[in-house]
């Protein structure tokens, strides 16, 4: 940390700024949650293939991350995320969404179970005072650790290879959702198999201090492997080819939203297995039983678009005159040739087969066309490599 | 003798605003203004050499946007720079900070309270909700609950359906939050002291409530509907201080044929038979008009300047119990260069924009205390700004323009009028709790300017020294401002109607008072002419 | 252990509201049962001995609130309710000697004949929007916004309600609704002494002083309930206010409702979502189709239900109720009945007043704010034993006061102060009483801390949180669940936290066993 006025530092470094700055090339930066961080190191095209043909770096230290212990850690986190965190065992991870009052969707995130009465909540947003506000009559203690811990995701078909270069022992047979440690010269390391690129890959986290010589060491592995830092843009591509949906992107986090009709439920993203009504009592478990028994107004649903133009922002008619949805998230998928996107329809559009159409403006030079295209929903995730799930991961 | 379509009375900005669209609409206007100098308390005046000094209101963000665009204000000089936060220093040297920049405000109120920083997202969604819920109200007349007539039904419907839009739960929040304090409002979203304090003073601000009063949590609202090119809650300095906002609207309105005579005060209004047909100037001067419009106070107009016996007995006693007691005062003061500030570093942005040093909600109530017992609070809060650092034009290079509107300072002193010397005793309160503050600020001075209501009641005309011409209380806003019966800028004479911040929706420098009622006259003027 | 015989519906507290709500609730057939943690059944409106043979009113003193519905359905006459003194005149005290009394809109006493006439016309006024609000206290509050069609019509009765006042009269009073006392009352009045008095009364029980704005409301609301309480306006219930507890307990009984004294709970029990019993602090279960609680809302789901069966935007919703009484309660045993010089004995008798001017108790407002007492407070007195000298031996007196501002959370604590505090009240009756002091034989001061302690309400607040528009009707206790019901079925509110609020009116136990009633009858098997 800095000790300079902080508006001397409008935005912060991660830990991983010493190492990321020099490559950034193009100098293309953007901000999340108040970190500098890389959009685009070189080339997109360059760093998007890699994920998928050999290994990349992305630095994740700005996620926010809040660490909940105490003995009633179990039962807390199940009265505050929708799924049942009793069957969490030990050393995983699993995904995870939480609700306000009226079950509409917060943020999602993962949640590390580190021990008995240990968990790491990684969130998009910030939301301390929401879990602090849920503690009252639990023994348990939150604490924001977003800075004590620095992060990299390694993701792509060699990332495996890249850990076992690195000599972390047993690398391999870490199942998806598990979470290894390693001691690297001295220095714990966790490891978890997770990611938000939808392949094979892991997420790596340690003491901030020793962040540059984990890249260092990162780095010095992948030599032979093509490990290519990447930057917010390919990653992207990669969560959009994945289905991943994310918060503020494709849903407003329900305690951002000024208007209380963007909020969105887990049914209506789409989440109804992150859903458990048996486990007893949970935040919005009544609001959702509710919305269970009286229909959702909203789906999320994945989108192959005819054409390869991309439908950015596109509105989406039913029968090309009744608007019944927009697209959040839209990309030409090169992995799976195809025209792909993130949509909110009405559920009573969704529920209909057929006669969806994409609203799509394109710019054929400096001249903007708008095109209509037939779209179909489809499932998610539009890419889905075996080696994302194998164990022991494959080396390539 | 030339009978004019309208006479307005008084030359600030809603009375320019009002003035301004109706020349536009085709009608032949004069505007009259006691003072030789127009705008009313939206001016920019000289008055030590080489320093502009907006010394009665002194920001800008409330001005419809909507009014800048009909009038075309731009045209006629109007140009606004938005400036950066503000801060609120403590006791113990350090300070709270806000920024533009949603990043840096959080990790500015982090350095006090994660937590809070966290709650300030909950907090600004909810004032947005509120914005969202008031700002389509701003520019139309308020419908009467108690009328049956189809535009009132109509208006009652849509804000109903407003209302209802809100979802249950923003139903019951929007009726708390009009009624709550700002104190209650706060604690349900922070836990620092120095937060809460930093976030209270725009909700007493030129009241007579504290932070503990029930309402004060709405006239938040008045300071942060307003908006700078689409930012809410955004507030600027116009270039060339308040003044060139007054400049601009007498611009459009000379512009459409319009004519303003200052120097020219109002003795009283004319009726004959229950109508007005035009003023009479305390030079003896008779202008006759089609149509009066006031934008004087309430009391102001129908206590002193008509003829009781042409006026309701039950609109009478409505006016003398208009509640407009004044609250704040204002120092302005010209720098030989920039002060320091204990703690503060001289380089933040934050200097740029409001500078407070109260930090407790008790030493607001206690401030207000005072106020009540009759005595200017002996720790006042102040809104202090520097305006000179982002506009060139409002002092010489290096030297400064200070503007520090203080709250609380009565109308009426217990220990009986006010006087030149309480009035300075007040000015030196004010210096020496800065001075702890900026310890250099003292010696900087080169010129003092201190006005307590009654300056602005003798010199602007505002009755009580009430910077709103009359207190935001729920008794006395939509529908009941000035009076309930009477919020549609028709007053109970013939063609007399107010266009004032006496009127809907309020004072601030919005203009609003004065696009809505000249929209209700244009109306009158035409049907008249059919019928 | 589990008892055996499950209820139709389980009461705790055996309040004035708990003890309504069984009664109601057993008057439909439902088999009750009211667990009460004192000894004594009655709450804040019980009877307490505060000297050998001295019997005060615990808390409430005073009887004008109480539901017509509550008195007639429940034949509370007929189970022993009598009343010692009925229209008690409020006599505004004044240091010189000059005091005034009034009798609903008559003064009697030296005011300028304007103020006279002006206050007759304003009490008028007053009652009659009181009267239009008057409805609403006896009904369930509507949900904005909902489906059904009893909320519409509620709301479109409160709209008639409010235009069959006529025009004028429903702007008037969509003005002063929101006005402060003082601004009313200096508009209207002149006399220091009845704005006094009058500002006392807009503020009695609230967290409010006659300045804050929202005060003529309060005073609207306390005269809605006093203006169709019945004929008898203030009164004084013979055998003091225990007695309406005895009467209420009576009728309760004679309906079926079992009552079982001493016996504090321990917890609500849920199961599958349901409230499905009651465990006392003895470790037994009763097992219940409903529970209904009068406990304050705090209480009640914080400590009873527990914060894990309830959602995290609810709790806090819960916790920032204003809990926090700013009324003290102090009882005096005297040897013989006090000397206030300008007042004879059958003056004594009415309900005193302590609030000389508008500024008097707005001063004694400000302290509070501040976590301070009022060195100076602003006290409500009555003799009770005036009308009923079975409450003392042989020529005795008990005075009973509500003294404001105590705020709950005094800087420094009660502990320290508590003395300092009664002496400051009974100072403050002295001065219009000179002698007073050397008649005491007992003395008892209730701060908010003790009544929080004592009656197991949180925060001591006699409404069990602050009556304010941010406070009422749908916003009570929270808003969206201002129907009694709560996020765990089958758990109803019944106390003085619901609306319409405290002040043994008994319309929120009232309203509640309608509502209970209500969805067994649409088969919610609530």
């Amino acid at each position: 940390m800095t000790t300079k006025p902080l508006y001397q530092t409008p935005l912060l470094e991660t830990p991983f700024h010493a190492r990321t700055a020099p490559l950034n090339r193009v100098n293309e930066w953007s901000r999340w949650a108040g970190y500098a961080t890389v959009d685009c190191f070189t080339d997109l095209p360059g760093e998007y293939f890699a994920i998928r043909h050999a290994a990349t770096l992305f630095d994740v230290s700005p996620m926010v991350k809040y660490r909940i212990a105490g003995t009633d850690a179990e039962r807390y986190m199940n009265r505050l995320l929708t799924r049942d965190v009793r069957k969490l065992k030990q050393g995983r991870v699993a995904y995870a969404i939480w609700c306000n009052d009226d079950g509409k969707v917060l943020d999602d995130g993962t949640v590390f179970r580190l021990g008995a009465s240990e968990f790491l909540l990684n969130a998009q947003e910030r939301h301390l005072a929401w879990l602090q506000d849920s503690a009252p009559g639990y023994d348990v203690t939150v604490e924001d650790v977003s800075e004590s811990i620095a992060g990299l995701a390694l993701q792509g078909p060699l990332s495996c290879t890249v850990l076992k270069a690195m000599e972390l022992d047993g690398i391999a047979d870490l199942k998806p959702f598990g979470i290894a440690e390693f001691d690297v010269a001295g220095t714990p390391l966790t490891v978890s198999r997770t990611g938000f690129t939808g392949d094979l890959g892991y997420e790596l986290w340690i003491d901030p201090a020793r962040a540059l010589d984990l890249w260092d060491r990162l780095m010095e592995a992948g030599a032979l492997h093509r490990l290519t830092p990447i930057g917010s843009q390919a990653l992207n591509l990669a969560r959009i080819e994945a289905g991943f949906i994310q918060t503020n992107a494709d849903f407003v986090a329900a305690d951002h939203a000024v208007r209380p009709t963007r909020q969105r439920s887990p049914f209506e993203l789409g989440l109804d297995w992150l859903v458990d009504f048996d486990k007893g009592h949970f935040v919005g478990r009544r609001a959702l039983l509710r919305e269970r028994e009286t229909g959702s107004r909203y789906r999320l649903v994945g989108l192959d678009i005819e054409g390869r133009k991309p439908a950015h922002d596109a509105l989406i008619y039913h029968g090309k005159s009744r608007q019944v949805g927009m697209v959040t998230s839209a990309m030409w998928s090169p992995t799976a040739k195809r025209n792909i996107a993130l949509a909110t329809l009405d559920a009573a559009a969704a529920d209909k087969a057929g006669g969806l159409w994409a609203e799509i403006y394109v710019n054929k030079e400096m001249k903007w066309e708008k095109t209509a295209a037939r779209c179909r929903i489809v499932a998610r995730p539009f890419f889905d490599p075996p080696r994302r799930r194998a164990t022991p991961a494959p080396d390539y | 003798m030339k009978t004019h379509d309208v006479i307005v009375i008084g030359a600030g900005h809603n009375g320019l605003t009002a003035a301004a669209y109706l020349a536009r609409a085709g009608l032949d206007v004069l505007v009259v203004e006691r003072n030789p100098y127009i705008g009313g308390a939206t001016v920019s005046r000289e008055l030590h050499p080489g320093f502009t000094y907006s010394n009665c209101s002194y920001v800008s963000s409330l001005m419809r946007p909507e009014i800048m665009r009909d009038l075309d204000l731009p045209k006629y000089g109007l140009q606004v720079t938005p400036y950066n936060g503000g801060l609120t220093m403590t006791r113990d040297g350090d300070y709270l900070a806000s920024y533009n920049d949603h990043d840096m405000n959080r990790r500015e109120l982090a350095r006090h309270s994660l937590r809070d920083a966290e709650s300030y997202d909950r907090y600004s969604a909810e004032i947005m909700r509120q914005c969202r819920f008031i700002r389509p109200m701003l520019m139309k007349a308020p419908p009467d609950p108690a009328s049956l007539r189809p535009r009132d039904l109509r208006g009652l419907l849509q804000m109903g359906r407003a209302f209802r839009d809100l979802g249950e739960a923003g139903m019951y929040d929007t009726i708390r939050f009009w009624t709550m304090s700002i104190a209650d409002f706060l604690d349900q979203y922070f836990e620092t002291e120095l937060v809460k304090a930093h976030f209270a003073g725009s909700s007493i601000i030129g009241t007579g409530l504290g932070p503990r009063s029930p309402g004060s949590a709405y006239v938040l609202l008045h300071h942060y509907m307003g908006e700078v090119d689409g930012t809410i809650g955004a507030w600027g300095f116009a270039r060339g201080g308040m003044g060139a906002i007054s400049r601009s609207l007498a611009g459009a309105l000379q512009a459409a044929g319009g004519e303003i005579r200052a120097d020219a005060p109002v003795a009283h209004i004319i009726v004959n038979k229950g109508t007005a047909v035009g003023v009479a100037l305390e030079s003896g001067e008779e202008i006759r008009a089609r149509a009066v419009v006031s934008n004087m106070d309430f009391k102001r107009t129908f206590l002193n300047a008509m003829d009781p016996r042409d006026l309701p007995k039950d609109f009478l006693k409505a006016a003398r119990n208009f509640k407009i007691r004044g609250s704040s005062g204002k120092l302005n003061i010209a720098l030989d260069g920039m002060p320091t500030f204990r703690g503060v570093p001289a380089d933040c942005p934050a200097l740029q924009g409001d500078l407070h040093v109260t930090d407790t909600i008790e030493d607001f109530e206690r401030a207000y205390d005072d106020w009540k017992n009759g005595m200017w609070s002996r720790r006042p809060y102040v809104d202090l700004m520097i305006p000179s650092q982002l506009d060139p034009t409002m002092a010489p290079p290096g030297k400064h323009y200070m503007s520090i509107f203080v709250q609380y300072v009565p109308p009426k002193l217990a220990d009986g009028p006010w006087t030149p010397e309480k009035r300075d005793a007040f000015g030196k309160t004010v210096i020496d709790m800065l001075s702890e503050y900026s310890p250099d600020l003292k010696d900087l001075i080169l010129h003092m300017e201190v006005r307590t209501p009654h300056e602005l009641e003798e010199e602007i005309g505002l009755t009580e020294g009430n910077i709103f011409q009359g207190e935001l209380t729920m008794d006395q806003i939509m529908f009941n401002r000035p009076t309930p019966g009477y919020a549609q800028y028709r007053m109970p004479v013939k063609h007399l109607y107010m266009c004032g911040s006496s009127t809907h929706p309020g004072g601030g420098v919005m203009g609003a008072p004065g696009a809505n009622a000249a929209r209700e006259i244009i109306a009158d003027m035409r049907a008249g002419r059919k019928a | 252990m589990t008892e055996d015989r499950k209820y139709g519906a389980i009461i705790i507290g055996g309040g004035h509201n708990g003890l309504v709500c069984a009664a109601f609730l057993a008057r439909a057939g439902q088999s009750v049962l009211v667990v009460e943690a004192a000894d004594q059944l009655g709450g804040a409106a019980r009877n307490a001995e505060i000297a050998p043979g001295y019997t005060a009113p615990a808390c409430a003193h005073i009887l004008h609130l109480l539901h017509p519905r509550v008195r007639s359905k429940l034949k509370l006459r007929r189970h022993g309710l009598k009343l010692a003194a009925r229209r008690l005149p409020t006599v505004a005290l004044d240091p010189d000697g000059n005091h005034l009394t009034l009798g609903g809109g008559r003064i009697a006493g030296t005011v300028p004949e304007e103020d006279a006439r002006s206050w007759r016309r304003l009490h008028k006024r007053l009652l009659r929007m009181a009267g239009a609000l008057h409805p609403f206290l006896g009904r369930i509050p509507p949900r904005l916004g909902g489906e059904s069609w009893q909320d519409r019509l509620t709301l479109a009765r409160l709209g008639l309600s409010l235009r069959m006042l006529g025009k004028a009269e429903m702007r008037d009073f969509l003005r002063i609704v929101n006005m402060n006392a003082a601004d009313l009352l200096d508009d209207e009045l002149s006399d220091d002494r009845l704005k006094g008095a009058l500002a006392f009364d807009a503020v009695l029980g609230t967290n409010f002083g006659p300045r804050s704005p929202g005060s003529v409301l309060t005073w609207l609301y306390r005269l809605a309930g006093e203006a169709k309480g019945g004929r008898s306006g203030l009164a004084l219930p013979a055998g003091g206010m225990g007695a309406v507890t005895d009467a209420l307990a009576a009728s309760a009984l004679d309906l079926g409702v079992d009552i079982r004294t001493g016996t504090p709970v321990r917890r609500i029990v849920v199961e599958d979502d349901r409230a499905a019993a009651v465990e006392l602090e003895s470790g037994n279960v009763l097992r219940t189709r409903a529970v209904v609680s009068s406990a304050d809302p705090k209480t009640t789901f914080l400590d009873l239900v527990g914060p894990e069966h309830l959602d995290t935007g609810f709790l806090r919703r819960v916790r920032s109720i204003r809990t926090n009484g700013l009324a003290a309660k102090l009882n005096l045993a005297l040897d013989e009945l006090p000397d206030f010089p300008g007042l004879d004995r059958a003056a004594l008798g009415g309900r005193l007043v302590i609030a000389p001017d508008i500024g008097y108790v707005e001063r004694a407002f400000d302290h509070s704010k501040y976590g301070e007492y009022s060195a100076e407070p602003a006290i409500e007195i009555t003799i009770p034993t005036v009308h009923d000298a079975s409450l003392a031996p042989g020529g005795g007196h008990v005075l009973s006061a509500v003294v404001q501002y105590a705020p709950r959370d005094l800087k420094g604590g009660w502990e320290a102060h508590r003395d300092a505090f009664a002496d400051h009240a009974v100072a403050a009756i002295a001065r219009y009483a000179p002698g007073l002091a050397g008649r005491i034989v007992g003395r008892q001061l209730l701060t908010p801390a003790d009544i929080e302690r004592d009656f197991r309400i949180a925060g001591g607040h006699w409404h069990h949180g602050d009556l304010a528009v941010d406070q009422m009707l749908m916003l009570r206790p929270v808003p969206g669940w201002a129907q009694y019901g709560t996020p765990v079925a089958g758990l109803y509110l019944c106390g003085a936290g619901a609306h319409p609020g405290g002040g043994v009116m008994g319309a929120a136990g009232m309203n509640a066993a309608q509502r209970i009633l209500a969805a067994r009858k649409a088969g919610n098997a609530a």
